[in-house]
């Protein structure tokens, strides 16, 4: 009975929460974002001491039924893990091993170390939402959105406007590997072994398992119904049943409620530890999660262009389209982050790298950054697209608080970077026609259009740009009609500032 | 920042045309269907007479088929290799062997027209029937360049591409847009006007004439060259919408055509469907139209009152599809000129169509290519028809808001790549002095990336 509900739950769980990541309409979310603040270190990193508090709680009524229900990446090494059992012979391939208690702390270590010492992005990848999160974004949403736009193709030839086309593309490569890489060694792992990467390498694993040990409720055997069969310790994925001794290593048990149902004797039970029993204790360490100030690493990325600058062609026939050269990203000095995220400090501190907001970005404005310091965590470029005024997507989705809640119309009064203008790239000095797109596109009236010859009125009118109006929010850089590189380009603020 | 800048945006020659080899293979015979005697309705309805079309008769003798075919829409399909659209020369073939068949004799192209490969496939296609039985009429087309030399070759040209040896009806191609100033560049300043007489002297040109979009003053002045050049035919844009409501500065179609009946000289019309929105009506419209005569097509109103007026010599139509050759072939086969009463409704529900605001493109691509890549036929048109379906909301507080508004912008989507949608216009003005509407096309692309951007962001009223 517990293990249907457990089962029930952990699928509702892992099925709500992959459609956060998959849909691209921003209306799941209002009804299910709470399934990712509910998340461990998400709530760490946005200080959500009530989700904190609730979680230790949770455990230290129940064990460990976070990495059972809640935590997508352990639902899905049991799907892997459940899948494996299904051939012959294979279900009860498990057995008993002590724990690697060494290397569990040896990796919490590192992950507290990386995150203090701003290496976020060795953090993420062990953080079990995070790598589930971009395995959800990299390689299932892809996917899902192939598949609306099949569905897509058909409405229109219904002429239904049910289902509209989404833009596909590769947000970032090395991400992208890092994703199918966790996917790999993850499915190896739960094939295999279970719930090894729970239990010797996730830090929320190791963290729970301290508290776990003392939960209130937890899984016992009755030593003298037990007839020493072996058969839960070779059912339990997590490998913590020592059937030789009666015994279960509290730490490690994900309360999955497996050995209740396969213990022919009914010996193990999940009750109160008040009526019986005790589990071996180990040593603790403290779960702190400080967050510290993150040095700077340099890492540009130089942009090269070829220097053949062409008029446009002479229109000698009718019809046709010309063609339209993919625009380049500008190397910016600072980088932009969305409006929310205060400064940038403040969002490598903060962001975990799941990129639920990549995914939620409407705008093709988001991808995971390939920089070394900020891998992996999202960085805002406007080649294919600007932060639109009326979107607040990301804001609402973040559950670290790496992006804070904010209304379109605070939004149109922060300032997370100023367009600069690139005389050389300006058609209007370079094809000799009038233009004025960026300062028609300005969401704050940012851009004035000045004659390019200060005592010739008639003079090519040029964009001038009033540093403390803008926003940056990228219009004008995403509507330049100068190809590969725009004329006006944003450069990041440090801090975000209110105008 | 890279300061370095390609601006490759030119448009590569991508288009040609395709099935070519089999251009001779496929001589179809037609006809012999559509005989009285018919045995049910559909039959009555779908028959496609081959004997009955409705003959004019040229100044000079010409029995010209009241449907005349325009080439400047000839069917495309995607290049092999993605690069842009390339002219489905089968297709091309099969409506001209249908169309001959069914009696049409006047075909009408351009040296611009399809991204300037036009007279090549029509010629292609019509070199598989006899000459002598074929009116060709092509055009002086140096807008861009009007000097002597590029005139002469773009007019030599015609003869290489259309594959003969003279032509039926040579126009001077739109005159108008620009005053008197650029016509006496085109054609007076260069000579050109005199070559061509000249050329009709000797029999290369059969018959000489101008088609005609603009103002007033210059249909004036240049009509009255007829005394010195003798114009053999005039091609007037003319329609129940255009017969009393011009848009623009364009001249009302009755006022064009009176002068040309003052003079005795035949009108070839043009845009008889003002670009198939005539055909495309608003609901309520069509109703009304199909009220009066519910086995007829809407098109099929227009024809008629294209050719109900007897100085007209042929009415052209750019007829992409084999279902709008036939409708016009039996609308045409034979003619039913409109009663009085009819002429009467029809301007009523002209007075009914200008009450949309819609605006007048239609389609025919001289704007293009946008330098910047704007696809400004394909906006203007997804405007137009959510203004016909009533998708234009005025108001958040309206009735439909949330369904106009998704149907506009989704569909905006799937009619216009986002690329080539109007808030890249920069409004750089090189494509109005094209448009035969004389369409403020910058003002309107703005007029609708603003409502857009009043979409987007909830900001109606």
């Amino acid at each position: 009975m517990l293990r249907k509900i457990r089962r029930t739950l952990a699928v509702l769980s892992i099925a709500l929460l992959t459609l956060l990541f998959l849909d691209f309409t921003g209306t799941l979310h209002v009804w299910f974002g709470w399934l990712a603040d509910i998340q461990f270190v998400p709530a760490v990193l946005a200080l959500n001491a009530a989700v904190i508090v609730g979680l230790l709680v949770l455990t230290l009524l129940f064990g460990r039924v976070y990495c059972s229900v809640i935590c997508p990446l352990g639902i899905f090494q049991d799907i892997i893990s459940y899948v494996s059992g299904l051939r012959r012979r294979k279900r009860h391939r498990f057995s008993y091993s002590p724990a690697i208690n060494w290397l569990r702390y040896i990796f919490l270590a590192l992950f507290i170390v990386a995150l203090a010492a701003g290496f976020a992005s060795f953090a993420s990848l062990i953080d079990p939402y995070a790598a589930y999160g971009r395995m959800a974004s990299h390689l299932l949403a892809p996917v899902y959105r192939w598949g609306n736009n099949l569905l897509a193709g058909m409405a229109e030839k219904l002429d239904s406007y049910a289902f509209y086309n989404t833009e596909i593309w590769l947000k970032s490569l090395p991400v992208l590997i890092v994703a199918i890489a966790t996917l790999v060694v993850l499915c190896v792992l739960a094939w295999r072994n279970g719930r090894t990467y729970c239990n010797t390498v996730c830090p929320v694993g190791t963290v729970l398992g301290f508290i776990s040990r003392y939960s209130l409720f937890r899984p016992v055997i009755d030593t003298e119904k037990c007839t020493h069969c072996h058969l839960c310790s070779r059912t339990c994925k997590a490998s913590c049943i020592d059937s030789e001794h009666t015994q279960i290593d509290y730490s490690r048990c994900v309360a999955c409620m497996d050995c209740l149902d396969t213990c022919r004797q009914k010996a193990i039970t999940y009750r109160s530890r008040f009526r019986m029993g005790k589990a071996h204790a180990t040593e603790t360490t403290s779960a702190a999660q400080p967050d510290k100030e993150r040095r700077r690493f340099l890492s540009t990325t130089v942009l090269l262009a070829t220097s053949a600058v062409l008029k446009a062609q002479e229109k000698k026939v009718d019809g046709g389209l010309a063609v339209i050269e993919d625009k380049k990203i500008p190397a910016r000095a600072t980088r932009l982050t969305p409006p929310g995220s205060l400064d940038t400090q403040h969002f490598a501190q903060h962001c975990i790298a799941c990129q639920l907001c990549v995914s939620a970005c409407p705008n093709q404005v988001l991808r995971p950054s390939s920089d070394l310091r900020t891998f992996m965590q999202p960085e805002m470029s406007y080649e294919r697209g600007y932060c639109r005024p009326e979107c607040t997507e990301c804001s609402k989705v973040c559950p670290a608080g790496a992006i804070l809640p904010i209304t379109p119309a605070e939004k149109s009064a922060i300032q997370i970077g100023h367009a600069v203008w690139i005389a050389n790239n300006c058609v209007v000095l370079t094809d000799g026609v009038a233009c004025g797109n960026c300062a028609r596109h300005c969401p704050t009236g940012a851009i004035s259009m000045l004659p390019y010859v200060a005592e010739d009125a008639s003079s090519p009118k040029i964009p001038v740009v009033n540093t403390e109006r803008c926003i940056g929010c990228g219009a004008c850089e995403n509507l330049c009609p100068a190809r590969p590189f725009s004329a006006i380009y944003v450069e990041g603020h440090e801090v975000h500032r209110t105008i | 920042m890279s300061e370095e800048h390609n601006k490759d945006m030119n448009r590569r020659d991508f288009l040609k045309i395709v099935g070519i080899s089999a251009a001779t293979s496929t001589s179809l015979f037609y006809g012999c269907n559509g005989k009285n005697g018919n045995t049910t309705d559909a039959a009555a309805q779908t028959a496609v007479p081959a004997d009955k079309m409705t003959f004019r008769t040229s100044k000079r003798g010409d029995r010209v088929s009241l449907l005349g075919y325009g080439c400047m829409r000839w069917p495309t399909m995607p290049a092999a290799d993605a690069s842009g659209n390339v002219i489905d020369q089968d297709k091309v073939n099969r409506l001209v062997d249908y169309a001959i068949a069914h009696g049409v004799n006047y075909f009408d192209t351009s040296p611009v027209y399809v991204q300037g490969f036009s007279e090549k496939s029509t010629g292609l296609a019509l070199k598989r029937h006899p000459r002598e039985k074929l009116f060709i009429a092509t055009k002086l087309s140096n807008f861009q360049n009007s000097t002597r030399s590029n005139s002469m070759a773009m007019y030599e040209q015609s003869f290489k591409d259309l594959q003969v040896d003279y032509i039926d009806y040579y126009l001077l191609h739109s005159v108008g847009n620009g005053g008197m100033e650029t016509f006496r560049a085109r054609y007076i300043d260069n000579g050109m006007l005199d070559f061509l007489l000249e050329e009709r002297a000797k029999g290369r040109i059969r018959n000489l004439g101008f088609s005609f979009h603009g103002t007033v003053d210059v249909f004036d002045q240049v009509l009255a060259l007829d005394d010195y050049v003798h114009w053999d035919f005039v091609q007037i844009q003319m329609n129940y919408v255009d017969w009393r409501h011009a848009s623009g500065r364009n001249v009302n179609a009755e006022y064009l055509y009176g002068e040309l009946v003052k003079r005795g000289i035949p009108a070839v019309i043009m845009e008889p469907l003002l670009g198939g929105r005539l055909s495309n009506v608003p609901e309520h419209i069509m109703l009304r139209l199909k009220q009066q005569r519910p086995q007829d097509s809407v098109a099929s109103w227009a024809f008629r009152f294209a050719g109900s007026y007897p100085n007209v010599l042929t009415v052209l139509s750019g007829m992409t599809y084999m279902e709008h050759l036939q409708d016009n072939i039996r609308t045409y086969s034979p003619l039913q000129p409109l009663t009085d009463e009819e002429k009467i409704f029809l301007e009523e529900t002209a007075q009914l169509m200008i009450k949309y605001p819609t605006i007048p493109c239609n389609e025919c691509q001289y704007c293009m290519p946008c330098p910047y890549g704007i696809d400004i036929p394909s906006i203007l048109v997804h405007y137009n028809k959510c203004v016909n379906e009533g998708s234009i909301p005025r108001s958040r507080q309206d009735e439909n808001y949330r369904k106009a508004r998704r149907a506009y912008l989704v569909g905006y989507d799937r009619s216009v790549p986002k690329l080539r949608q109007a808030n890249h216009c920069i409004g750089c003005g090189q494509c109005s002095p094209h448009c035969p509407q004389s369409i403020d096309i910058p003002k309107e692309l703005h007029r609708i990336d603003h409502f857009v951007e009043q979409l987007k962001q909830g900001t109606l009223p």
